[in-house]
């Protein structure tokens, strides 16, 4: 065992731990307990607004896999990671102070509530509870398998002991503290996210000689590297711009994201996180991936692309701080893990069960059902990670572009577009996860872009052209209208 | 039909020309993004100028870029954004 870099590890985890135990207390004290487990009483400021979204966004590919890449593609994939930091101000400000003021008008607590209000039917929260619960299910698992790994290798315990410790250490801060402890533990994570980023991204400069040298000794390797174009010259202009739609303004359509657009106290908070958000997520970004490529003369002939961020922070950091670095990834991992785990259990307890099995639960009872549903999605999530099925990696691949498609339009639309109606709603995210799957299996990267590009644009022109169609049916035969 | 909140409340005028800011400024971002990654990059390596030891084109699109858009995203925040209650004093309310 590595003590000098677990110990950094183990400090981390005992402040999550006591984060998740005091915002407990609001869990006991509240007289809202929906409202305070799954929203954290709509009592976020600016930086808890800020960090939360940055570290959901900011996940195990943001540390792990995608300076993976950008080691192999060169300054090329720092280009298209850039496009993410649209999301820092862009979700805000679109969704922004409408989506806020609906939401409380709605009484959501929820996307799906939200949804469910605005298009008064059954079949779009079913709808939008079966993509949350699937797609999410296993994003998780697969999120929750990298940080086991992470454990693993810091470590030098067996998978199996890292992925128990690793799940145990997230299910009881999340299952005792609802939303809120997610939101402020997501906060320490995010500080965490961004001293690592830039403190590696220091020592690996100076372990590569200056910024000069690395880019020369890049550029004699293969010239390719410090192109836009990346190392093949594969990465097309079209390619890396349709990243904008997957990464960038798509994020729009992400639940875990949405849900946060309505967690705020005030204007105030929303402004600040604007300037916050963006700050820290293209720090983040640009940092992580430019480490990734400036690794590459530094710690050369490294095969696989995951183990490069854990390598050279044993490399060029001494033990200590190479702990805390460490402790990045793990943060942008669990604050991910967090959050979904809190939105399914929402969309089971709060949108399905409450909805339609017993509207007339009471309070204890509605607690009880919130606390044990929390706990039973970790205890199953923890059993699929152990040895996981092929369907959840397969579903796990398009989770991210599959929520977008879905939800993006019903939730745009649904706030700007006072035509878009049900019928619009269900066709768009039918159309959408249809499309989206279909394209992924037949005809990825249509046209040399993303595929994400064309579902979207499919489950676009799908809620226009339903909604603008119902619209006249309704008002010509009323009595049709009935589904 | 559907359940319409009330549209003509006058804070929605402002969420409605903050959200089109928004739009606004992703397409600014993005045209700097790509003006400068692709005009500057679509060079030959051998040619490329550099800027603190990195490719210009990669200097302007994404270090100067990043930069660029938090000053500009702050002083829109600033100046364009207003503040605005999100409770509602009793006229939204259609429901319970």
């Amino acid at each position: 065992m590595n003590w000098p870099v677990i110990t950094p590890l183990v400090i981390f985890l005992l402040v999550i731990f006591a984060v998740g135990f005091w915002s407990h207390k609001f869990v006991f004290k509240t007289h809202s307990f929906l409202e305070e487990y799954f929203l954290g009483e709509r009592q976020m400021g600016g930086f808890i607004l800020a960090m939360t979204m940055v570290a959901t966004y900011g996940s195990a590919s943001s540390f792990i896999g995608g300076p993976g890449v950008a080691y192999t593609q060169g300054l090329g994939w720092v280009l298209l990671a850039m496009a993410q930091l649209a999301t820092g101000y862009f979700t805000l400000m679109v969704l922004g102070k409408k989506f806020a003021i609906v939401a409380r008008q709605y009484k959501a607590i929820t996307l799906i509530d939200f949804l469910k209000e605005r298009y008064q039917s059954k079949t779009v929260v079913l709808l939008s509870a079966a993509s949350i619960v699937i797609f999410l299910f296993s994003s998780m698992t697969a999120q929750w398998i990298g940080g086991a790994r992470l454990v693993e290798s810091l470590t030098g315990l067996p998978y199996t002991t890292a992925l128990l410790i690793f799940a145990f250490s997230v299910l009881i801060f999340v299952i005792v503290g609802g939303f809120r402890a997610v939101a402020l533990t997501d906060a320490v994570q995010g500080v965490v996210m961004f001293m690592g980023t830039l403190i590696l991204l220091v020592a690996t400069i100076k372990a590569g000689g200056g910024i000069p040298k690395i880019i020369h000794d890049l550029a004699a390797e293969n010239p390719n590297l410090i192109s836009p174009f990346g190392a093949e010259r594969t990465l097309t202009p079209a390619y890396v711009s349709s990243y904008w739609i997957l990464v960038g303004i798509g994020v729009v359509g992400l639940p875990q994201i949405t849900v946060r657009a309505m967690s705020y106290k005030n204007s105030k908070a929303m402004h600040s996180a604007i300037i916050i958000g963006t700050i820290v997520v293209g720090f983040i970004m640009l940092g992580m991936h430019l480490i990734g490529v400036f690794a590459r003369p530094v710690l050369p002939g490294v095969k696989i692309g995951d183990t490069v961020m854990p390598l050279l922070s044993m490399k060029v950091l001494p033990p200590f701080a190479a702990g805390i670095v460490l402790a990045a990834p793990m943060a942008a991992i669990m604050s991910t893990v967090d959050a979904l785990l809190i939105l399914v259990s929402s969309a089971l307890v709060k949108d399905v069960y409450l909805n339609y099995i017993k509207p007339t639960a009471g309070d204890s009872h509605v607690k009880k059902i919130s606390f044990s549903v929390t706990a039973i999605i970790g205890l199953i999530v923890i059993i699929l990670a152990l040895s996981p099925p092929n369907l959840i990696i397969w579903l796990n691949l398009f989770s991210f572009g599959g929520l977008e498609s879905v939800f993006i339009w019903p939730v745009i639309f649904g706030l700007y577009w006072m035509k878009g109606n049900k019928y619009g709603a269900i066709a768009s995210m039918v159309l959408g996860m249809s499309s989206y799957i279909l394209f992924d299996r037949f005809y990825p990267n249509a046209l040399g872009v993303h595929t994400v590009v064309l579902p979207i644009l499919i489950s676009m022109l799908g809620f226009v052209v339903v909604s603008l169609l119902t619209q006249q049916r309704n008002g010509l035969e009323k009595t049709y209208q009935r589904i | 039909m559907k359940k319409p909140f009330n549209s003509k409340d006058k804070r929605f005028k402002v969420a409605h020309r903050e959200a089109l800011i928004g739009v606004v400024l992703v397409i600014i971002n993005f045209i700097w993004w790509y003006g400068f990654a692709y005009g500057l990059g679509s060079d030959k390596v051998e040619n490329y100028t550099y800027i603190w030891g990195l490719p210009a084109w990669f200097f302007y699109s994404c270090i100067a870029g990043f930069i660029v858009m938090i000053v500009i995203v702050s002083l829109t925040v600033k100046f364009l954004f207003t503040d605005v209650p999100f409770e509602d004093e009793e006229e939204g309310h259609e429901h319970k």
